[in-house]
């Protein structure tokens, strides 16, 4: 279950500040497929930056599996990151100097685990890149640099996984087929999926839809059979983005 | 953190650092030749030090040595013989004196060093000779080997007749090695060997002669030479006998060797730092292509520490690498000098592997490019994760003024520079000295380099034509390389400069010294009663003699009243100290020479009437007042051949003994030793070469006692001497110019893709190939002139404290060399950055936009 509270995030700007996120409250519950949409500048990246443990916010709490995640140091984030986290980007940020299997292997491999080989082995095969292990990122195609990318978020078996356009940089064809596949593996490995996009197609496909505007919250949508097949979607409560809306 | 999240660590680290491993080699590169140049003198330094323990007994000739200006009293020869008489003990001896060597069928003279050697002389190692077997001739009949220079020297031949004194002597060979007659000595002057008992006959050990008697003792192997002697000391001390083991000749000739490799060793470690800015450079441009690979791994749970330990394990490997290319450099530098100067050393040194030269200098070299690149590598530590998700978030953080590990990485780098020159340097004071030196200049030139910067701002404000503009933004604006760059150029334009005018000005002072001697021929041990006719011969050919100096010799008898020893116990010094128990040549005269300046008290004043009645007056030179521990106005009783001369020190005088003139360390009233036996050396200008051979000639067969030096002769084998030297500097110069190459790489390295971006981007937008030259030119032409023409300003100080402080000479800066130094480092810039210029061109918009 990750929870936000009143989540506020405010940058200095000239002589004042500049306020990215107000008043932003949800909870998502576990194994959820949950879409974050908005136009651009509206605050889509800085939340998931908040969620995922990448920043910390000015005011308001993160917290995943009851740990408040802003009241760790930036260490300690990372371990939890490497535990109970996985991330897709939207220009797959693959490790240009290893190999697909190797890039699938780190996170394991930061963790001190063992079979990390075999798993990533697995995690590729899954994902339908047995033949390309040992490419190199340049040596791959988008869509399948964008697999290795899943193989990698599936790796460490997370939680919650993070999605920034997925598909922003794919075709529309690809760009389905990973859609696909991360629902697939949202399913069978039970981790919460948390996408960022713009593409509203992409979006409907949600079990659920969080709009933001400014800064601000404002809808929150559970798909009605969303909510009968997934576990509870529902919010925590109501959302203080709404009220000051 | 667990040790489990360590495991995989230096694995990841070996992949990761694929592609980046030439570019890191490139930057690490910076340290190889600093690394190569310490191995190279330490693996040599030990190589000779081996040299000489094994061989001490062989260039000594035996493992005690008895030497003494004047022959042995019989009381001490009794001992000598009784000591030779014990079980294993033998023993050999040998006369050594100067004398003119002349071969009458070439008519050649020339001053030499004639060494008379007894029948069991050398009693350790074997003499070699050309032909073999010739030495055991020279107890046979009046023959002589000779070294090999002194045939050139006299162009004579084997066979040819040398007279030395009234002794004519058969040349039968040469000599290879002689022990107890070092090479270094034989490569200087030319060296003649006779028999002991024609030395007689040679008659020039007469009145005044100048000789060193020596008895040289073999002991039987495993005996200590110093506990053996302890017991005879004294008495041969008391004797003016000096008494020299082949442990103390040992620890002379290591400790020689360890004061040049110290020096040298200065120079390796400042080249070696030098190597550490260009390693901080290249790993600050390394850094900065990392930040996104950085982001992720954060992103995916890496900790600060884990991303540091990857980072650092691949600096690490890359600066062995470095260090280990260094090292073979050093090695193959180690085994292609000794080739080179072979003959000139008096050992023969075997060249061997040092496995701890080259340990040491790998462990100097990888902690040298650790702990600099260690500080740009900190950054990654402060590379926020966000940057994988947005590449506009501040990339580096700066550091926070808390940061623990900075300060700490920057506490460390001090240490390690002090600690370095500390090791180096042959006292901790002067290691300090060179550690702040570097400081100092470090923080110099980049104030000077954060001058450029802002005054750059403010010119950049004026109008100017837009290119030049376009270049000197470039100086200032964010994500410059001013400071980079100027530090490295300007440290290493200061590095090659400083050892270049330190060289020139040591070298400088010698040349002048040789110059300046006012006469070009000097002839000495002249006895009074061959004065008039010397005079006579130089006078018939019309050359003007400069000078007569008449000489006395003396030994110090007492000091104000007391005893040598008895002065020595109250002063604190050794009774075995050289000024109290020298001879002393001393002269007399009324005025100073040119080579003299009074330090304290008055030179002698004008005799008064009645003076005869009061003590007369003398003047001591500065150093030996200071080593005698005496002062204006303390009496010094002289022993003057017998006859007690006492004398009141009114004058210390400073001396400059560079020149070639007769110098003195006592001068007296004349009144005082007018009447004493005394010896006179002329000096005199002789209009042409031909006139000097003629003359030596003429003298030598008149009066073989007298001796003479031609000093053009000496000119011009000092001037051989320098321009060997010169070579030689020239080489550590180029070398440390080499240096410079991979370190400015490095340096440039840094904005090297901001450069490339902007480039792209201004010819996209329709700039020429011309213009983006240009305004490259004007940016790498003013960071190449600062930078240059700061190291050298700062080297005309370095050179100046260190010429000044350390070799006690006066300071002449060398303009032009040290701008043509400058230039050269001014153009590596411009090269390097025009080269980057080639660069903008080959590569397509395209491709640039998307790697930036």
């Amino acid at each position: 279950m990750l929870v936000a509270s009143n989540l506020q995030k405010e940058y200095p700007s000239g002589a004042g500040t500049l306020a990215v996120l107000q008043h932003v409250s949800f909870s998502i519950p576990q194994g959820s497929l949950v879409a974050i949409v908005g136009p651009s500048g509206s605050g889509k990246t800085t939340l998931l930056g908040l969620l995922a443990g990448l920043d910390v916010p000015t005011s308001g709490t993160v917290s995943l599996d009851g740990v408040d995640i802003t009241r760790l140091t930036e260490d300690e984030r990372a371990r939890l990151r490497g535990e109970k986290v996985g991330f897709i980007f939207q220009t797959f940020q693959l490790i240009p100097t290893l190999t697909a299997l190797e890039n699938v292997q780190v996170p394991l491999e930061l963790r001190g685990d063992d079979g990390a080989r075999e798993r990533a082995r697995a995690l590729l095969e899954r994902v339908g890149l047995a033949d390309r292990m040992d490419h190199f990122p340049s040596q791959l195609s988008g869509g399948e640099q964008q697999r290795v990318a899943i193989a990698r978020a599936f790796s460490n078996a997370p939680r919650i996984l993070f999605a920034d356009e997925p598909t922003g940089n794919l075709d529309g064809v690809t760009g389905g087929r990973i859609v696909e596949l991360l629902e697939s593996l949202n399913k069978s490995s039970g981790s919460t999926v948390v996408l960022v996009t713009h593409d509203m197609t992409l979006a409907e496909r949600a079990h659920r839809l969080i709009r933001l505007r400014d800064g601000e919250v404002v809808e929150d949508r559970v798909k009605p059979e969303a909510a009968a097949g997934a576990p509870s979607a529902l919010p925590a409560g109501p959302p203080a983005g709404r009220e000051t809306a | 953190m667990t040790p489990r999240r360590w495991r995989f660590i230096p694995s990841l680290a070996w992949r990761e650092s694929r592609t980046a491993r030439r570019q890191l080699l490139l930057y690490m590169s910076s340290i190889s030749l600093g690394v190569g140049a310490l191995v190279a003198i330490d693996s040599i330094a030990d190589n000779v030090r081996g040299a000489v323990r094994s061989q001490a007994r062989q260039v000594m000739g035996g493992d005690v040595t008895f030497s003494s200006d004047q022959r042995f009293p019989d009381s001490l020869r009794a001992v000598l013989d009784s000591a030779a008489g014990a079980p294993g003990v033998t023993s050999g001896t040998a006369v050594t004196f100067t004398s003119m060597a002349y071969a009458p069928r070439t008519q050649v003279t020339r001053l030499s060093q004639v060494r008379a050697v007894g029948p069991t002389y050398p009693p350790f190692g074997d003499v070699t000779s050309e032909p073999a077997g010739m030495w055991p001739v020279l107890q046979q009949r009046p023959a002589a080997l000779v070294s090999p220079g002194t045939l050139i020297a006299l162009d004579a031949k084997v066979g040819d007749t040398l007279s030395v004194g009234y002794t004519q002597f058969e040349i039968v060979g040469t000599t290879n090695s002689v022990p107890g007659d070092p090479g270094l000595a034989s490569a200087i002057g030319p060296r003649v060997f006779i028999g002991e008992k024609y030395v007689a006959s040679t008659q020039l050990l007469g009145f005044g002669s100048r000789a060193t008697f020596e008895t040289i003792m073999r002991l039987p192997d495993g005996v200590q030479s110093p506990k053996w002697v302890a017991p005879l000391r004294p008495r041969f001390q008391n004797a003016h006998v000096r008494v020299r083991t082949v442990v103390q000749q040992e620890q002379n000739m290591t400790d020689a060797i360890a004061r040049l490799a110290d020096f040298l060793g200065i120079v390796g470690m400042t080249a070696l730092l030098l190597g550490g800015i260009g390693v901080a450079s290249g790993v600050n441009a390394f850094v900065s292509r990392k930040v996104d690979t950085v982001a992720v791994l954060r992103c995916i749970g890496a900790t600060g520490g884990q991303v540091l330990a990857i980072y650092v394990a691949q600096a690490a490997l890359m600066g062995l690498a470095g260090a280990a290319i260094g090292a073979a450099i050093g090695v193959a530098i180690q085994f292609t000098l000794p080739s080179l100067v072979k003959g000139v050393l008096p050992l023969d040194v075997t060249v061997t592997l040092v496995p701890k030269a080259v340990g040491l200098g790998l462990a100097i070299g990888v902690w040298v490019a650790l702990v600099f690149a260690l500080r740009p590598l900190l950054a990654l530590r402060r590379v926020s994760p966000l940057q994988a998700l947005r590449r506009d978030a501040a990339a580096l953080e700066r550091a926070r003024l808390r940061d623990l590990p900075s300060h700490l990485v920057n506490a460390g780098l001090v240490a390690s520079v002090i600690l370095l020159a500390v090791s180096r340097a042959d006292t901790p004071q002067r290691g300090l000295l060179v550690a702040g030196g570097i400081g100092l200049s470090l923080v110099l030139l980049w104030t000077s380099a954060a001058g450029l910067s802002y005054a750059a701002r403010r010119v950049a404000a004026r109008r100017l034509p837009y290119l030049l503009k376009q270049g000197v933004a470039n100086l200032y604006r964010p994500a410059n390389q001013t400071r980079s760059v100027v530090l490295a150029l300007g440290f290493g334009a200061f590095l090659v400069s400083t050892l270049y005018l330190v060289q020139s000005n040591l070298l400088g002072q010698f040349r002048i010294s040789a110059e300046a001697a006012r006469g070009n021929v000097v002839f000495f041990d002249i006895q009074e009663d061959q004065r008039a006719a010397i005079d006579s011969m130089l006078g018939a050919s019309r050359e003007r003699v400069i000078s007569e100096t008449p000489i006395i010799t003396m030994r110090v008898r007492a000091f104000n009243g007391r005893t040598p020893e008895a002065w020595a116990a109250q002063k604190g010094i050794s009774a075995r100290n050289w000024a109290v128990r020298r001879e002393y040549r001393s002269t007399y005269r009324d005025t100073l020479v040119a080579t003299e300046k009074v330090t304290a008290g008055r030179w002698f004043a004008a005799q008064r009437a009645g003076a005869a009645d009061t003590i007369p007056e003398m003047s001591l030179e500065q150093d030996v007042a200071d080593e005698l521990q005496v002062a204006v106005g303390d009496t010094l009783t002289w022993d003057v051949q017998g006859v007690p001369v006492s004398a009141r020190i009114t004058s210390l005088r400073e001396v400059n003994w560079g020149r070639f003139e007769p110098n003195f360390f006592a001068v007296f009233q004349p009144r005082a030793l007018r009447g004493a036996p005394q010896m006179f050396v002329v000096v005199a200008a002789v209009a042409s070469d031909t006139t000097i051979a003629r003359l030596q000639r003429d003298v030598v067969t008149r009066y073989p006692n007298v001796s003479s030096v031609d000093l053009s002769l000496v000119r011009r084998t000092i001037g051989e001497i320098i321009g060997r030297i010169t070579i030689a500097v020239r080489f550590l110069a180029l070398f440390s110019l080499a240096m410079a190459v991979p370190v400015l790489f490095s340096a440039v390295a840094a904005t090297r893709r901001d450069r490339l971006r902007e480039g792209v981007l201004l010819k996209t937008l329709g700039a020429t190939r011309a213009q983006i030259g240009r305004i490259l030119l004007a940016e790498y032409a003013l960071l190449g002139m600062l930078g240059a023409l700061s190291g050298m300003v700062l080297s005309f100080g370095g050179a100046w404290a260190l010429v000044t402080f350390v070799f006690d000479g006066t300071f002449a800066p060398a303009i032009v060399p040290a701008a043509a130094i400058a230039a050269l480092m001014m153009a590596l810039a411009v090269g390097i950055g025009l080269a980057m210029g080639r660069e903008v061109f080959r590569e397509t918009p395209v491709a640039a936009l998307r790697e930036a």
